[in-house]
């Protein structure tokens, strides 16, 4: 389960929103305009079970994503589900990875505090002893270009 | 019958003496004939590997995969608190002050350490750089990264953070770092092949307890750290797959 998102956690003006997310779960989200600069060197990583539950973060993705460790853990990773992300998105990377291959996009990604952060995300299938066990995501800073390309395309593909 | 060790090429010149130091430590305590053969080039190493040739490497991250996947090696230990991290540098007359600054066709000077020149092209992506787009410039080692630098027939080098800091201070204070990758799972590890696989447990035990060893400590030293510390097999796979999401 997520919690809704709650007011007192957002810093600045926010819009309002409610999700529709995996497994009949819907979720209040409160997002803002304000973008938080990915850090420089350092790479935000995750791991998930093969549902998407999150079983692992590293120090990088609880500071940027503004969640305690013991919030992420144990949640689905739509936790961090911006409303300005196309679901086709999403929809490509589990159609990618659960056919064993790796799946590579730019994602704006929605923090407890309402503001957001762009990545360049590599997710792959973790295979052990033959079977799959879960799924790693590790976001690299993006460039820039890519990201404003994306801020042009993704509007177009709501439908 | 004699086992084959060997050791990533991009190892510091100055503790080369220190690996024939620990072959022979190793081999007395564990009673196994072990040869050291050093190359010079990872793709003749690579060679080696592929013929199974190795019984014992002390890996560079990037071979980890192949090792592990393709040979049936298992990890045994890493460097205590080892890390391997890069940074990209500039000269310090350089009008750049940020990886977004660059242009496509910026010469990228870089030595053949597969693990550093990943992070690096990783560091240089936020400025619309990769392998299409760059001149590459490669050297032997990391001075001569430094010094491509500082003649200007490089614009950026990418170094082993490590080997940087080693750099004299009057060639650093003449470069200017513009950022260094603070990744911290990224590391060396020393593995073993299949055929000495039934002496796992006891050897990598060994290892373990090495510092305390009345001798061991200082065949530590000689290779520059303190102590081994355990790698599980999920703390590699873990490297491994993490790698992989890299070099995608
Ligand atoms: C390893 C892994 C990492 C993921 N990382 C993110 C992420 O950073 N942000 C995100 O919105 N979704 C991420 N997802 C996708 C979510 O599971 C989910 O599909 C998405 O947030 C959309 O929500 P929905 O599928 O419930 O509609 C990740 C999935 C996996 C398997």
């Amino acid at each position: 389960m997520i919690a809704d998102m709650s007011a007192e956690d957002i810093v600045g003006d926010y819009q309002e929103v409610t999700l529709q997310l995996y497994g009949g779960i819907t979720r209040k989200v409160l997002y803002t305009q304000i973008e938080t600069p990915y850090p420089d060197g350092k790479l935000i990583v995750s791991t998930t079970n093969p549902e998407g539950v999150i079983t692992h973060v590293n120090q990088s993705f609880i500071e940027m994503s503004g969640y305690d460790e013991a919030e992420l853990v144990g949640a689905p990773h739509s936790i961090l589900r911006h409303p300005d992300m196309p679901a086709a998105a999403f929809k490509d990377l589990w159609d990618t990875i659960t056919r064993g291959e790796t799946w590579q996009g730019y994602v704006k990604n929605l923090r407890k505090d309402g503001g957001y952060y762009w990545v360049k995300a590599t997710v792959i299938p973790n295979i052990r002893g033959g079977k799959l066990v879960g799924y790693t995501s590790v976001r690299r800073k993006p460039s820039r270009t890519k990201v404003d390309e994306c801020i042009n395309l993704y509007p177009t593909l709501f439908n | 019958m004699s086992y084959m060790f060997t050791v990533s090429p991009d190892f510091t010149p100055d503790h080369i003496s220190g690996w024939y130091i620990f072959n022979t430590w190793l081999q007395k305590h564990t009673g196994i004939g072990i040869h050291l053969e050093m190359y010079d080039h990872f793709l003749s190493q690579r060679e080696a590997i592929q013929a199974d040739k190795i019984d014992l490497i002390y890996a560079n991250p990037f071979d980890a995969a192949m090792l592990v996947r393709e040979k049936g090696f298992l990890p045994l230990v890493k460097a205590q608190g080892a890390a391997d991290e890069a940074l990209i540098a500039v000269s310090g007359e350089s009008q750049t002050n940020d990886v977004t600054d660059l242009t496509p066709g910026t010469r990228v000077a870089y030595t053949d350490d597969p693990d550093v020149r990943l992070m690096g092209m990783i560091m240089l992506e936020p400025g619309d750089l990769d392998a299409t787009n760059i001149v590459p410039v490669v050297a032997d080692n990391y001075v001569l990264v430094a010094k491509h630098l500082l003649k200007g027939d490089a614009d950026v080098g990418i170094f082993l953070a490590e080997a940087y800091d080693g750099l004299s201070s009057m060639i650093k204070k003449q470069l200017k770092v513009l950022v260094r990758s603070q990744i911290s799972v990224i590391h060396h590890a020393l593995m073993i092949g299949p055929k000495l696989q039934d002496r796992r447990d006891e050897i990598q035990q060994l290892l373990i307890n090495m510092e305390s060893d009345e001798k061991g400590g200082g065949v530590l030293k000689s290779l520059g750290f303190e102590a081994w510390q355990r790698v599980d097999d999920e703390e590699m796979e873990f490297m491994i797959d993490l790698m992989d999401t890299l070099n995608t």
